[in-house]
């Protein structure tokens, strides 16, 4: 047997959608964070209720890189359907377990383990209901690879346990299930493969969460309190788990009354529409979605940027044009979002790419959106939202609201007159009252045509002119209140990486590519756009820039452009997507390339 | 002499706002002066009150009222969203929505719908006329079927009748108007305010440049002629012990939720704006025989509005801080162990 691969690999699991595969990859994923082991997943599914295939890829990797690999070891066949194709990627070395009541193997390859399993058979003959058979078919292989690659299965029992919590019966069947394919192995299968999950003490305490839960819990320690949305992969769980978490933490045990207004609106229009007035009334309020329907939400945009109305738009991104994949994973409205809307209009962007900034970022985006009176846009994509990451835990976040300039009815009693677009304090942002403020001089007109530093309406060009100018001014404010670029890698290399989102995984491990290489880099991830001046300095003390983003146009390196035209000889673009979370290799190889 | 004052101690003017630059004699202009002359009468805090409109001629019209009200112009066809939100964001808000045919009929048809089904708390007033003014006349989905407009050309399709699709939807308050009858419109207006829940009041009102011409159904003259109102309509509001006297039999009265009193004087029908299918056969027969049926058309007592279904608290949602929005530490520490 040739020397044995510890905690080194990728195990892909092929199944079809809808048979229940999720619950048993979660239950995997967990129990290897729990054994201490670095461990990410992609979930690759198709859009689709039923039958179409879909893969969960588990990384395991001593060095703790999360992004994903594409290549696998280890091959878990449960899905006829894809088998063909699963097979032809299979290389010499690897592992195929299969479910072998339901696949058989045309020719087996050279140097490769095969391990038939009849998963169907054993879920069949142990269990009655013919859907809990489909379901724990999964959980049977769960106890394969225990047997086989060393799981540690008093983890396994404890996380079916936590996950079913209650459910004495699911617990009960799970664990059989897993028992079932334990012992199958022992009896059945001998080891011929190298590939083992040995216990470490890497990833202590860490919990496990997706992108979108871990949004919306922020949303809950930004003060939101009126969430309007309109159901959208990848963005629907955002919104599903702020309803959630409402329930758990803005209910009144007394009065039963709550805390938070989550509504599901008719479309996406009307869901930014309720957000804005809610926004415009004083409320923090967000609205979730994807690329499409920031297109639709456009019109409404522009006028909360004109209007200046607070609003905080979460966009899950997903791969466009159009309907595109609507499963898989981009980096593709960020010049969307950065504009939406017609005429000229510039917003604020936040870009989180862990779940632990996922969190801290959604709760600061109520604070720059009250701060700055404009849409904050919060720019995720399937990746992040969608899949399950294992995080130290969050710290407790203890910020205290930042209203911005909000003049109240004390405020109001003290003053003499009121001008809602007046730039009295010379950072673009006028102060505002919210309706209902008893107060004579209090109330303002507000709307999304012409208007005067008194919001009341004008068409005159000067006036016109002197808010489109002030409005500009105001968004080169934003920097004092948005995050600053994050820097890692060598100092004093003169290749520069800019990344951003979730781009940052296979950032990391570039870095290592490149340092094989023996080229090192310098790293800069954006937080935020508008950009903060660090990033004018990152690009000048470089010889090359690379900006590495997920979309085919450079959407990043257009605006770092648009901001720096001195720039552009400097900046390389890194810029592809097939839909799939970004390869550390093609990166590498594309940099490498490029510069 | 001192001007006279209200309750609220505000005069008329108080109420007004500044003049309105619609064609002279817009129907519109009229029911400007309805809500002023409503709002006087109801001794409105002007700061209660939000004024929200989409685009079009009449969602131009708030500016020219509640000057001390704040105000909302957003986007064509979308006043329903951002209204469902402020209330959201401050149950103890008013909504005033003011919306034209073009605007909620045509490209916003979508909220209007969705708006009543959420029974979502506002009066919600078209300013209904057939056509699109300030674009120029072109033909909205309340014009008459076979009439032309103002250059001759015939409209080739079947209208959309505001109240049957609303009284159709389990709207829990419909009512139509006409900007002619100031006597019957203010009432009603009062009545919509006073209403917990949507209320839509659909207003004929004659847009003198483009939909006025002799032939057209939604004239002046031809409504004027064809306006047969359901009933007689007193409105009682609640700070005021008055009893009304009528016989047996001759009115009815509807208590709406703040405890002001709606009265119902039967003319030469009886009728009963409780019943939802006597109300969609009554409009039928209006569409048929070509006449304006006004007054209140239906009406539901308690329907839940959004506010309640949500459960929301009286407390302005956006008043509450951070201790009050955020789960404790110890709440929050058992929240990850959960996801450990």
């Amino acid at each position: 047997m040739p020397k044995s691969v510890v905690n080194d690999f990728t195990t892909k699991i092929a199944t079809a959608n809808g048979t229940g595969s999720q619950s048993a990859n979660n239950i995997l994923f967990k129990t290897l964070v729990r054994m201490g082991i670095p461990t990410s997943a992609k979930n690759l599914f198709p859009s689709n209720i039923q039958g179409l295939p879909t893969w969960f890829h588990i990384r395991t990797s001593p060095q703790g890189y999360q992004s994903m690999r594409r290549k696998s070891e280890i091959l878990v066949a449960v899905n006829p359907a894809s088998f063909t194709s699963d097979h032809a990627a299979v290389e010499s070395g690897n592992v195929v377990i299969y479910d072998s009541a339901r696949i058989s193997i045309p020719q087996e390859k050279k140097g490769v383990s095969y391990y038939p399993v009849p998963l169907s058979t054993i879920a069949k003959t142990n269990f009655d209901n013919p859907r809990i058979r489909t379901l724990l078919t999964n959980t049977v292989y769960v106890g394969v690879l225990a047997e086989l690659f060393n799981l540690d299965t008093q983890i396994i029992e404890q996380v079916i346990r936590d996950t079913f919590k209650k459910k004495q019966k699911v617990v009960d069947v799970n664990i059989k299930a897993v028992t079932l394919g334990i012992d199958y192995a022992k009896e059945n299968l001998k080891k011929t493969d190298s590939y083992t999950y040995n216990k470490s003490d890497q990833t202590p305490n860490k919990i496990v969460m997706e992108g979108n839960a871990a949004t919306a819990l922020g949303c809950i320690f930004g003060g939101c309190t009126v969430a309007a949305w309109y159901p959208i992969t990848p963005a629907s769980s955002l919104s599903e788990s702020l309803e959630t978490y409402g329930k758990r933490f803005r209910s009144d045990p007394k009065t039963k009354t709550s805390k938070i207004a989550v509504v599901q609106a008719e479309d996406e229009l009307s869901a930014v529409g309720m957000a804005i007035g809610a926004g415009w009334a004083g409320s923090r309020a967000m609205t979730g979605t994807s690329g499409p329907g920031i297109s639709l939400m456009s019109e409404f945009i522009g006028l909360a940027y004109y209007a200046e109305v607070p609003v905080v738009i979460f966009d899950v991104q997903r791969v466009g044009p159009s309907t595109g994949l609507p499963t898989r994973t981009q980096q593709g409205d960020i010049q969307l979002c950065a504009s939406a809307s017609h005429g000229d209009t510039q917003h604020i962007l936040l870009l989180p790419a862990t779940i632990k900034e996922c969190f801290e970022l959604s709760a600061r985006a109520f604070d720059v959106a009250d701060r700055m009176q404009t849409p904050v846009f919060v720019l995720t994509d399937l990746e992040l939202g969608m899949n399950l990451w294992a995080s130290d835990p969050f710290e407790y976040y203890d910020k205290p609201f930042d209203r911005g300039k909000v003049l109240g009815v004390e405020a109001m009693a003290k003053a003499k007159k009121f001008e809602r677009y007046l730039d009295s304090d010379k950072d673009g942002i006028g102060y505002r009252t919210l309706p209902g403020t008893p107060h004579p001089l209090a109330a303002y007109f507000t709307r999304g045509t012409g208007h005067t530093e008194q919001a009341t309406y004008s068409e005159e060009p000067d006036v016109y002119e002197r808010n489109m100018k002030r409005l500009a001014k105001k968004f080169e404010t934003t920097t004092q209140y948005t995050p600053k670029p994050l820097f890692t890698g060598d100092k004093n290399a003169k290749l520069g990486i800019i990344s951003y989102g979730t781009t940052h995984h296979a950032i990391i491990e570039a870095q290592d590519l490149l340092r094989v290489g023996k080229k090192s880099a310098k790293c800069l991830r954006l937080l935020s756009y508008p950009f903060h001046d660090e990033v004018k300095q990152f690009i000048d003390s470089c010889d090359h820039v690379a900006v590495v983003e997920a979309n085919r146009d450079a959407q990043m390196a257009g605006l770092l452009t648009q901001a720096y035209p001195g720039s552009d000889r400097k900046i390389k673009k890194v810029a592809f997507s097939d839909g799939f979370p970004m390869d550390p290799v093609r990166i590498t190889d594309t940099i490498l390339e490029v510069i | 002499m001192a001007e006279a004052t209200n309750r609220a101690g505000l005069t008329k003017k108080d109420y007004m706002g500044p003049p309105s630059t619609l064609c002279k004699g817009c129907g519109h202009d009229s029911i400007t002066a309805g809500i002023v002359q409503a709002c006087y009468e109801m001794n409105i805090n002007p700061h209660e009150i939000v004024k929200t409109s989409g685009i079009g001629c009449s969602s131009k019209s708030p500016t020219y009222f509640l000057s001390l009200s704040h105000g909302f112009n957003g986007v064509h066809g979308r006043a329903p969203s951002y209204s469902t939100g402020i209330k959201l964001a401050n149950q103890t808000l008013k909504i005033l929505l003011v919306s034209g045919d073009g605007d909620s009929v045509n490209i916003g048809i979508g909220q209007y719908i969705h708006t009543l089904r959420r029974n979502a708390d506002m009066l919600y007033i078209i300013e209904n006329n057939g056509t699109y003014g300030l674009t120029k006349g072109q033909f909205s989905a309340t014009a008459d079927q076979g009439s032309p407009n103002h250059y001759g050309e015939i409209n080739p399709f079947q209208p959309i009748d505001l109240p049957q699709m609303a009284v159709e939807l389990g709207a829990s308050f419909v009512a139509r108007s006409f900007s002619g009858d100031r006597k019957q419109m203010i009432t009603l207006i009062k009545a919509g305010l006073s209403h917990k829940g949507c209320a839509v009041l659909d207003i004929f009102s004659p847009c003198v440049t483009f939909m006025n011409h002799d032939t057209s159904p939604k004239s002046y003259a031809y409504v004027k002629e064809h306006d047969i109102p359901l009933q007689e309509l007193g409105f009682v509001p609640s700070f005021e012990e008055i009893t009304v006297d009528y016989k047996e039999g001759e009115a009815k009265e509807v208590t709406l939720h703040d405890g002001s009193r709606l009265i119902l004087k039967k003319l030469a029908e009886d009728y009963d704006p409780t019943d939802r299918s006597a109300a969609l056969a009554m409009l039928e027969k209006g569409i048929r025989e070509k006449n304006v049926m006004t007054g209140l058309i239906y009406y539901k007592k308690d329907a839940p509005t959004l506010g309640d279904t949500l459960k929301l608290p009286e407390t302005p949602l956006r008043d509450f801080n951070e201790r009050d929005l955020r789960p404790s530490c110890e709440d929050f520490q058992e929240f990850l162990t959960e996801l450990k």
